[in-house]
């Protein structure tokens, strides 16, 4: 039997501003088939589908669903042809209840159907072994949760071709593992289901096909049971690459540099976010951090940074017990720690102003007098922006317009340029590409071999293994464990990021 | 008693329409800080079609026209081209004054036809208006009065209960996640600014056709302002906004009122009254922390769907 | 099938933001036209009328400087307080209650000699307006407070009790028929320069001022830091309750200063009528001129034309006083307006052929 194509798109282009995101694209997808979307951070991927969800139109090119060439003037029309899009950053409105987001956008009938809804739901949640809570809010639901709750969402609406950006960057191995099965039922029910990665592992396992994008264009598409990871990874990059990372052994003395002890936290909606985190961190090491998000990764290192309030416990940094000191104190007291936030521009830089003057953000306070001195920041500027190789069109140019790894660099540039002897990072290669992300391991390595003591909060198991000397677990604000990456694997860090139980809220496999 | 609360209901009014047409603009994301002018443009729109023709009807109808072209310019401004919701917003304020004053020069103490005073003469309910206090407050007025009961009734229905009021709340909420949803962002948008402009506008002309009767300059004095205060107060519910209406009609009464039971405040003390009480329910709002009492998270943010 | 896309843009040269500035003027200049025709007027004589009205002359010309001098000081506070990111729509009551605290000291104190006279009506003034924006500052910093609603509640109450005061227990015995308050003294009136009160020598001192102070002083920068974003202030080390306060003591302080001028050197008493819109106008300059000191002096002076242009053909054209408001609210609205084009571009998308792009 001819096997069906469900979706086929031909030399699409689109370009944003002066980048051209997507050129001469091709993708056919057909009926019953898992086909991965596999390129770097920026190669492309989430433009691409992004024209099949209704949200972006391309430039050039044509797009056919079933068949038929379709134009998606808004992301109705895409609904009604029956795709269903799982987003990266979830669609979904916080303060309304799972029942509510999933009735959002149908305006058949006057007034809202609650029994009738929820009978609905319940037969697509027996149907593929989706479970959720209509009732519950979705500001109070887990990521997991949150993402079950856009798949039903989606079949809801009779969708048969799924498409997946990025769903394993914020799920458990276990929750990864779910996913997977939910996706085989939907294939062997005859759905198209394509799913966007950079996980090359991901791939593997659970693709029939796959097609490699690299700097907006078609590379290849390759049946996965024909092809190895080395292959895979050249057309990724465009070159052979030992995406190995090197674990520097220091033969250093590990003194102690950074010491919590008994911390409790509670954050401002009155949670409790931490709850008896001790933990040591010693010169000359990475201590990285994993946990699923919202386990009190954000408050460890803010509140190691003086941005939040703890309410019982101590931070003794070198000896010194810091807590209660705000980032103010911290700069006045002479105590080098560097903090890079996962907001890059929310928190970390003004965006709109330029290198030189986020870099006096931090120097300012040690500045005599109430002028502002531009000329020691315009020197560090330049030699900053050599030193790690920052594209810009100068040190005048505000850090917004930057790309996401240059941003990344900025920041990176100004904590390491004070000599921080402990340095905080949060999700750093976060929507880098591979070059970028590495420099930027490159970079922790040296700080580690210069005897500074890196925390590292990460989403990626493997980076976390690879790079790390240890992994710190956290699991609903408490340390669930601090394991040796070469002695586990990552299962069973997965089993610690949920607590020692399968699954978060619920489980019925 | 009686009467003095039976005034309450009338002078809450316009405060009650311009709170209840803020609200509906504001929950599809937009806060515009035009009221004041339109309810401006809506008073005198609706004196001079009221004037000029004796028909009640069209005095309407030009005050929702008036709101409508208001709003509709705050709109195409805001949605479309994105601009500074604030600065817009006060723009159209400035605007709807100096119009208002332009248009009303020649207007300037005349008085509404009879057929108009004969049309909003107070109505006594049978049966709801005679129940003992209630009855005649509530229900011995005119239709204007009337039609707001209606009006709290009608949106709390089309917010709580309507597939199309969920929607809009999708909108005010998170834009993106209603636009992946397949909701007409734009078009919620839109519609729901131009309809709760009109409204801002017929709250002007009840004051300019009814309560007043006769066209003065400034015949709103500020009630725009409080009404964007009380849609805060009213935490975007239209029930609550009835309660703040009430409230604060009777304030702005309240200085007769005392005069009148022989005690002697000076004036200004009692006009500030209404500001003072503004500035005290904003303070008191802002402790309400409960997820459900905050704005749409997404008020005043311009709505790009190709955000990169 | 031709459909139109709405693109943002990544970079536009400096020469052509202010080219497509420039013509949202142009063209909301042909609307006002437009609406004047519409009105029964002639713009080719109402336009050139504004004009000469606001500058032909030299009493004419005076005139409009002296429109220009309190705009100018209002619009340096109110963009102080913008840059924070904190909309301060009570520029009218920090002036008027700026303008009480100098007339307090005015008819109050005695004996002393002008410039002491002045420096303390001047320092009353601006403490008090520092005061009366003190207060919404205070709540926003604490607990969220809305800063526009309040600082515009304080406005009618500031204008109440001036009211009451003129009427009341300040109300001069001299006034015949129009409660007024009593003259100020001549030791507590500005003195001229080149004809024109030294306001004029204030306002430009205070544009360098600020200027400095936003973008070579610490204090300036944090005020942009916070005003662009919180987190970031506060990951910064800075104490954003304590710039929020001492930017809207400045903010307030400037506002107040307009009041002292306008009531020494132009009503020389108090007013209720003193502040004149002038603390509303002041938004929209501060606005247009982006938050820039040195634009404001521009903007402010083209605005004081367009004021004096409207005053000056009310009489000359009997054309109503509140055609300048809208003509006013007119031109904000293209400027407006035309931000979107600067910061998005259109193209056509035709099948198969890569967008062009259309403006």
């Amino acid at each position: 039997m001819e096997p069906i194509k469900a979706i086929e798109m031909k030399g699409i282009c689109k370009t944003f501003g002066s980048v051209k995101a997507n050129e001469d694209v091709d993708l056919t997808v057909y009926n019953g088939e898992v086909h991965a979307l596999l390129g770097e951070n920026g190669a492309g991927k989430s433009t691409l589908v992004n024209m099949l969800s209704g949200i972006y139109r391309q430039d050039c090119g044509t797009v056919s669903i079933y068949g038929e060439e379709v134009h998606f003037s808004s992301p109705k029309d895409p609904i009604e042809m029956g795709i269903g899009m799982i987003h990266q950053h979830f669609k979904l409105v916080d303060v309304m209840t799972a029942r509510q987001n999933i009735a959002l956008g149908k305006s058949k009938g006057l007034f809202t159907r609650n029994k009738q809804l929820t009978k609905e739901i319940r037969s697509i949640s027996d149907q593929y072994g989706l479970d959720v809570d209509p009732d519950k809010k979705v500001y109070n639901m887990s990521v997991g949760e949150k993402q079950t709750l856009e798949i039903i969402k989606v079949l809801y609406r009779g969708a048969k071709i799924l498409i997946l950006d990025e769903p394993t960057a914020v799920l458990t191995p276990q929750e990864i593992r779910r996913l997977f099965q939910i996706i085989r039922t939907m294939r062997d029910k005859g759905c198209a289901i394509v799913i966007i990665t950079h996980k090359l592992g991901e791939v593997m396992e659970i693709s029939d096909r796959i097609t490699v994008l690299r700097k907006g264009r078609t590379i290849g598409t390759v049946k996965t049971s024909e092809v190895q990871v080395p292959s895979l990874i050249e057309m990724m990059v465009g070159k052979k690459v030992d995406l190995a990372i090197k674990k520097e052994k220091t033969d250093q003395e590990k003194k102690v540099l950074l010491e919590v002890d008994n911390l409790h936290v509670i954050n401002s909606e009155n949670k409790t976010a931490l709850s008896g985190i001790s933990f040591d961190l010693h010169a000359g090491e990475i201590l990285g951090v994993a946990g699923v998000a919202g386990s009190g990764q954000k408050e460890i290192c803010e509140t190691i940074a003086g941005l939040t309030r703890a309410d019982k416990g101590r931070i003794f940094f070198e000896g010194e017990n810091i807590i209660g000191k705000t980032p103010r104190d911290i700069i006045r007291l002479g105590i080098r720690m560097g903090f890079i936030p996962e907001d890059r521009l929310g928190m970390g830089l003004v965006g709109t102003m330029d290198i030189v003057h986020n870099l006096i953000l931090k120097d300012y306070q040690n500045q005599p007098g109430i002028f502002l001195r531009r000329g020691p920041c315009e020197a560090k500027a330049r030699s900053i922006v050599e030193r790690l190789d920052i594209q810009t069109p100068g040190i005048h140019y505000p850090v917004k317009k930057l790309s996401g790894g240059n941003i990344q660099k900025v920041l990176l540039g100004r904590e390491i340029d004070s000599n921080p002897k402990v340095l905080i990072t949060a999700y750093p290669v976060r929507g880098l590409d591979i070059g970028a992300s590495y420099k930027i391991y490159d970079l922790l390595n040296e700080q580690k071999k210069n005897g500074v003591g890196v925390l590292f909060i990460g989403e990626d198991l493997d980076v976390l293994m690879d790079l790390c000397d240890r992994v710190m677990v956290f699991c609903m604000g408490k340390v669930t464990g601090i394991v040796n990456p070469d002695e586990v694997t990552k299962e069973q860090i997965g089993l610690l990021m949920t607590g020692g139980k399968e699954g978060l809220a619920h489980d019925q496999i | 008693m009686e009467g003095f609360l039976a005034a309450t209901v009338i002078a809450g009014m316009p405060l009650l329409f311009a709170t209840t047409g803020e609200i509906i603009t504001e929950k599809s994301g937009l806060l515009n800080l035009g009221v004041e002018g339109l309810m401006l443009m809506g008073a005198i729109m609706g004196f001079v079609a009221g004037y000029e023709t004796g028909n009640p009807w069209m005095g309407l109808l030009g005050a929702i026209l008036a709101g409508a072209a208001g709003s509709l310019i705050f709109a195409f401004l805001t949605i479309t081209l994105r601009a500074n919701q604030v600065v817009t917003g006060l723009t159209l304020t400035i605007f709807g004054t100096g119009f208002a004053s332009f248009m009303g020069k020649s207007y300037v103490g005349l008085v509404v036809p009879q057929t108009i005073k004969d049309f909003f003469v107070k109505i006594h309910v049978p049966l709801l208006g005679d129940i003992p206090f209630i009855g005649p407050v509530f229900f011995r007025q005119d239709v204007f009065v009337y039609f707001g009961y209606f009006l709290v009734v009608l949106v709390s229905l089309y917010f709580y209960r309507t597939k199309r009021g969920l929607n809009l709340k999708a909108v005010g909420e998170s834009a993106a996640s209603a636009d992946a949803s397949g909701i007409n962002v734009m078009v919620y948008k839109y519609v729901h600014t131009c309809i709760g402009g009109a409204l801002c506008a017929l709250g002007g002309a009840y004051m300019s056709l009814v309560m007043m009767s006769v066209w003065v300059e400034n015949v709103v004095a500020g009630r725009g302002w409080i009404a964007v205060a009380l849609v805060i107060f009213a935490s975007w519910n239209p029930i609550k906004a009835f309660i703040g209406a009430f409230l604060f009609g009777g304030l702005s009464i309240l200085g007769f009122r005392l005069q009148s039971m022989g005690i002697h405040i000076s004036q200004y003390w009692v006009d500030m009254l209404p500001y003072a009480a503004t500035i005290v329910i904003i303070i008191l709002s802002s402790r309400k922390n409960k997820k459900e009492n905050q704005p749409p998270a997404d008020l005043g943010i311009a709505y790009f769907r190709e955000e990169r | 099938m031709t459909r139109f896309n709405i693109i943002k843009r990544d970079d536009l040269p400096k020469k052509r933001e202010w080219i497509i500035r420039t013509l949202a003027i142009l063209f909301s200049l042909v609307s006002a036209g437009l609406v004047i025709l519409a009105l029964g007027f002639d713009p080719l004589e109402v336009f050139p009328g504004m004009v000469t009205g606001a500058l032909g002359t030299e009493i004419r010309l005076t005139q409009t400087i002296l429109k220009a001098i309190p705009l100018i000081v209002t619009s340096l506070g109110i963009l102080v307080a913008f840059k924070m990111n904190f909309w301060n729509i009570g520029g009218e009551g920090q002036i008027l209650m700026g303008a009480l605290a100098a007339a307090y000291v005015a008819l109050n104190v005695e004996g002393l000699p002008k410039p002491v006279m002045l420096l303390l009506m001047a320092a009353a003034a601006m403490v008090a307006g520092g005061i009366w924006a003190f207060i919404p500052a205070f709540f926003k910093a604490r607990m969220g407070v809305n800063e526009t609603i309040f600082t515009l509640m304080l406005n009618y109450i500031a204008i109440k009790f001036v009211t009451y005061l003129q009427y009341g227990p300040w109300k001069s015995p001299e006034s015949q028929g129009f409660p007024k308050v009593a003259t100020f003294p001549d030791n507590a009136t500005l003195p001229k320069l080149f004809g024109i009160h030294i306001g004029w020598v204030i306002a430009l001192i205070l544009v360098v001022l600020v200027y400095i102070f936003i973008n070579h002083t610490k204090k300036g920068f944090e005020i942009r830091v916070v005003g662009e974003s919180k987190e970031t202030a506060r990951y910064a080390g800075m104490n954003i309750s304590s710039v929020i306060i001492v930017a809207m003591l400045i903010s307030g302080g400037l506002c107040g200063l307009t009041g002292m001028i306008q009531a020494s050197a132009v009503e020389k008493t108090l007013a209720a009528s003193l502040s004149g819109g002038y603390g509303f106008t002041a938004i929209i300059t501060a606005w247009l001129a982006r938050l820039n000191a040195i634009a404001v002096l521009f903007v402010c002076f083209a605005f004081a034309i367009l004021l004096q242009g409207g005053s000056y053909i009310q009489i000359s054209m009997q054309i109503p006083a509140a055609v300048a408001d809208m003509l006013q609210g007119i031109i904000l609205f293209f400027v407006l307006g035309s931000e979107f084009f600067i910061q998005y571009k259109i193209g056509i998308i035709r099948k198969n052929i890569p967008q062009k792009e259309v403006a």
